[in-house]
């Protein structure tokens, strides 16, 4: 039966629109002024339950307003001088408490149907741990050991109208996530620091990441493609700029990925090994530095105080080494800075600091001493 | 104080003193029922001023006038001021003014501590506002102030935000310490409970939820504080604490607050429309145990405003079914006041159209409501601009049309002067077309996907939130209109008499235009 609703809901929730509404030109694509139907069973049944609700709604509200209006036209004082004096039917009274009732139970049984659905925790063929920063996500494949940073990758100019806008403004990663089609896949969501939620409309999954804990959510796409969302809940001040991008692709076309992210890992260890030269970390750092600490301590190093200190000029950046490598390693308890240590990898970390002692006449105000990748290697060893 | 004691000896007639004195020290429940409703609206015009930087960044796509930062701080200013210092003092300056009319008595119960309770108020919306110019900004964490983000990454005023929280509550509990205790000892005799009028009804409901949760709230940003301050780790989850914790506390406030927004507006309305009506109110006792139920149902509810923490199914479950049962008593005051609508013999002054629109609107509103009990589907609709129109809908036509309705429908009483008709009427239908404007296609863009919160949004928002920004501009400056009218009205106009409206009933309307400093010396007998 949802099936052909469906279709009928479609064209009348536009006829609907267009007569409530404001008549405009811009109005031409109604469809992208309702839910999106999205590419899963469950988030099909949820816009099927949305359209049910509001058809309800606009049923009941047709009632009651046809009531009212005809009171307001036909009981006026001119045209009804003499009020009547009823004041109470418990008949009446008492239908308008039942039928209520009874609609709400007509709702409320679907509901509870997909709500159960939703509701399966039970393990995915894959399963990804998705962890929210401030301001970004972090996605790690459990079975296959791998794990990248999802950030914007919109660029500021396009943000501060110095450029166009791109076609997917604010909905653009550097690295999407990536599954494939027809599996399940099953997330585990927590968070790093303060709560952020991960929604993916056209799966209908909107679970907040909080810090403590793993939430559960499960989907199994149906179609490959691109399917943009955002995070949901206010986490501090890039919550707009931290969006969530999934890829959906065949299944070969997966399995290759996987192959090509692990010998992308191999790489990166062997450039660890590699002897670095001031100049090559400092450009590395560069553009680690753009994409993981401007938000916060901004490009000239000005950083955004009290809460974001600057780093140009820094005491710990021009003189300590060894606080400023625990500082990116374990982050700061109590305030914003986070640990970078799973974020970053051993070059990236040392390229980013040299970076910062080099930068903003850091070098020529301190002691100009550079971090290279064995140090970050030799601060991971355990220590005895 | 001598001059206090003095000035009771001298007077006979107990007039009001001159000067600030009179509003400084007033003990006089009309004098400091205009001193909330002045207060609320300099708050309004505060907490508009800062919709309208939200509005005008969201003009269109890209950070066009302020920061991300500064933008997070005037939408979590917006809220609390217009939750916290606009509505609700706007209904504590109207149980100042009617109740004790309404139920016969001379003054509230407690005079002193109704003084204090108003101007505890100033303080603590001066210590929340000085928190824009500290450094690192004012709070900018949401009004709804999640922790860890209100806490371990909060600035360093989030301090002054909890002592002016502290100083709210102090105030609207000891308000409504004196709203029930008038209630229930100063009613004139012959008043039975179930002869008050809807309005003192709908008080004594709304002061018993104060009295329940704002102590609550007390407790959650106490914990806070020791969280920031002293080290605990109630809600810092290194520390083994819980942020999920602070949502239950949060929103077991929270919920209840909802409706202590909403319930007096339920009486207000109640009254205009049997009065335009000219008909006795349709369903006067299911109108109470309607909002008795409601009331109780707020404490039962909350968690649905967590659907997407992560609760057990059961949880979610018995939060979507509690959360649905609240349409009931809700539907049937809207029966009500249909009802009470049908076959009367309608007029339709200034009152009588804010309060049309509130029912339209706030049903509007609620049927929104309905939609976002339902859990899956509010997965999608959560944390939208769904969720941004759906309060809006139940808050500006709801709760903020129901005060103006009462401000033009009392006002004759208060001053004695009768407000300009054509310029009331022009000052509801801009308001009406603004805020439909406004709000209305915020569904749309809520429900295709934009998030609340946002200083910024994909292209695809950009012609509606256009539309909505325009439409805010518009509401924002009808409101100067309507501060025009509201001073033409006291300084002069058309003379009220004592009856005022063709309709009215009600021992407020038994007493001069504009009443006597002081009424009901000797109770009046009730029959």
């Amino acid at each position: 039966m949802f099936k052909r609703f469906n279709i009928l809901s479609k064209s009348a929730y536009s006829a609907l629109l267009m007569l409530l509404l404001y008549p405009s030109e811009v109005l031409s694509d109604w469809d992208a002024l309702n839910m999106r139907e999205g590419v899963t069973q469950v988030s099909r049944d949820v816009f099927e339950l949305h359209m049910l609700i509001f058809y309800i709604c606009v049923a009941i509200g047709a009632v009651v307003f046809s009531v009212m209006f005809y009171s307001l036209f036909r009981y006026t004082k001119k045209r009804n001088p003499n009020p009547s004096t009823f004041h109470e039917s418990t008949k009446l009274e008492v239908a308008w408490t039942v039928v209520p009732f009874l609609i709400l139970i007509a709702m409320a049984v679907p509901a509870s149907k997909t709500l159960t659905e939703i509701y399966d925790d039970e393990e995915g063929e894959i399963n990804i741990q998705v962890v929210g920063y401030q301001w970004k996500w972090e996605y790690k494949y459990l079975e296959d050991d791998i794990n990248f940073f999802s950030n914007l990758s919109t660029d500021q100019d396009e943000i501060y109208n110095l450029v166009p806008k791109g076609e997917n403004y604010l909905l653009e990663v550097d690295e999407p996530l990536i599954i494939p089609v027809d599996t399940r896949v099953r997330f585990l969501i927590t968070a790093n620091d303060v709560i952020h939620s991960w929604w993916v409309p056209d799966f209908a999954i909107k679970q907040d990441a909080i810090p403590g804990f793993i939430n559960t959510a499960w989907t199994r796409a149906e179609e490959t493609g691109i399917y943009r969302g955002n995070c949901t809940e206010l986490c501090g001040k890039n919550h707009g700029f931290m969006p969530v991008v999934v890829k959906v692709v065949e299944k070969d076309e997966y399995n290759d990925w996987v192959l090509a992210k692990k010998e992308e890992a191999i790489k990166l260890a062997e450039l660890t090994e590699k002897e670095w030269s001031l100049a090559e970390l400092t450009e590395r750092g560069e553009g680690v530095y753009q994409k993981n600490c401007v938000a916060c301590h901004q490009m000239n190093g000005e950083g955004l105080p009290p809460i974001f200190p600057a780093l140009a000029g820094s005491d710990i950046v021009m003189f300590d080494k060894n606080r400023n490598v625990e500082i990116l390693m374990e982050g700061v308890q109590g305030a914003a800075m986070q640990s970078f240590a799973n974020q970053l990898s051993e070059v990236d970390m040392a390229a980013v600091i040299t970076y910062t002692r080099q930068a903003w006449g850091n070098a020529e105000n301190g002691d100009g001493e550079y971090v290279v990748p064995s140090d970050i290697v030799e601060y991971k060893k355990p220590k005895i | 104080m001598s001059s206090v004691i003095e000035s009771h000896h001298d007077d006979h007639h107990h007039g009001p003193a001159k000067g600030l004195m009179r509003w400084l020290l007033t003990t006089n429940h009309k004098d400091i029922g205009t001193l909330y409703l002045w207060f609320s609206f300099a708050m309004f015009l505060i907490g508009g001023a800062m919709a309208m930087v939200i509005r005008a960044e969201l003009f269109q796509p890209g950070m066009q006038i302020v920061q991300p930062e500064f933008y997070n701080q005037m939408l979590t200013l917006h809220g609390l001021i217009m939750v916290f210092g606009a509505v609700m003092p706007a209904f504590v300056g109207l149980a100042n003014w009617l109740i004790p009319m309404m139920v016969g008595a001379p003054d509230m119960a407690l005079p002193r501590l109704n003084n204090l309770s108003f101007w505890l108020l100033p303080f603590a919306f001066g210590i929340l506002l000085s928190s824009l110019f500290m450094e690192g900004g004012a709070p900018n964490f949401g009004w709804t102030f999640y922790a860890p983000l209100s806490t371990t990454y909060a600035p360093p005023s989030v301090t002054f935000f909890i002592f002016s929280v502290h100083i709210m509550g102090a105030s609207s509990i000891m308000g409504s310490i004196n709203v029930i205790v008038t209630i229930m000892n100063m009613r004139a005799p012959g008043m039975d409970l179930m002869k008050m009028p809807l309005f003192v009804w709908s008080w004594l409901i709304t002061a018993y939820l104060l009295i329940a949760v704002m102590p609550v709230l007390a407790g959650a940003v106490t914990m806070m504080l020791m969280d920031i301050h002293f080290g605990t780790s109630f809600f810092n989850a290194a520390g083994g604490g819980d942020p999920v914790l602070f949502q239950h506390i949060f929103w077991f406030f929270g919920h209840p607050e909802v409706y202590i927004m909403i319930l007096p507006a339920f009486g207000i309305i109640s009254h205009i429309i049997e009065t335009f009506a000219r008909k006795q109110l349709f369903g006067y006792e299911s109108m109470v145990w309607a909002m008795l139920s409601i009331a109780i149902l707020s404490f039962v509810v909350w968690a649905h405003h967590m659907f997407t923490v992560g609760m057990p199914l059961a949880a979610e479950l018995f939060f979507m079914w509690a959360t649905m049962l609240i349409a009931v008593p809700t539907g049937v005051k809207v029966f009500n006041w249909v009802a009470t609508m049908f076959k009367g013999s309608i007029s339709f002054e200034t009152p009588m159209l804010f309060a049309i629109a509130f029912v339209v609107l706030f049903t509007i509103g609620g049927f929104s409501g309905l939609m976002l009990s339902i859990v899956p589907a509010d997965f999608q609709y959560h944390d939208t601009y769904f969720v941004v129109a759906h309060f809006h809908y139940v808050l500006v036509p709801g709760s903020i049309f129901s005060i103006m309705a009462a401000v033009y429908y009392w006002i004759p009483k208060w001053t004695g002067n009768m407000y300009d008709e054509r310029m009331g009427r022009l000052h509801f239908w801009l308001s009406f077309v603004g805020v439909n404007v406004t709000f209305f296609p915020q569904h749309w863009i809520g429900l295709a996907g934009m998030p609340r919160r946002y200083p910024d949004y994909a292209l695809q928002f950009a012609d509606w939130n256009m539309v909505s920004t325009a439409g805010a501009f518009l509401f924002g400056a009808s409101q100067i209109l309507f501060l025009f009218i509201v001073l033409k009205t006291v300084l002069g106009g058309k003379k009220a008499t004592p009856q005022v409206w063709e309709g009215a009933r009600g021992l407020e309307w038994s007493v001069e235009s504009p009443a006597p400093y002081h009424t009901f010396s000797t109770p009046p007998k009730v029959k």
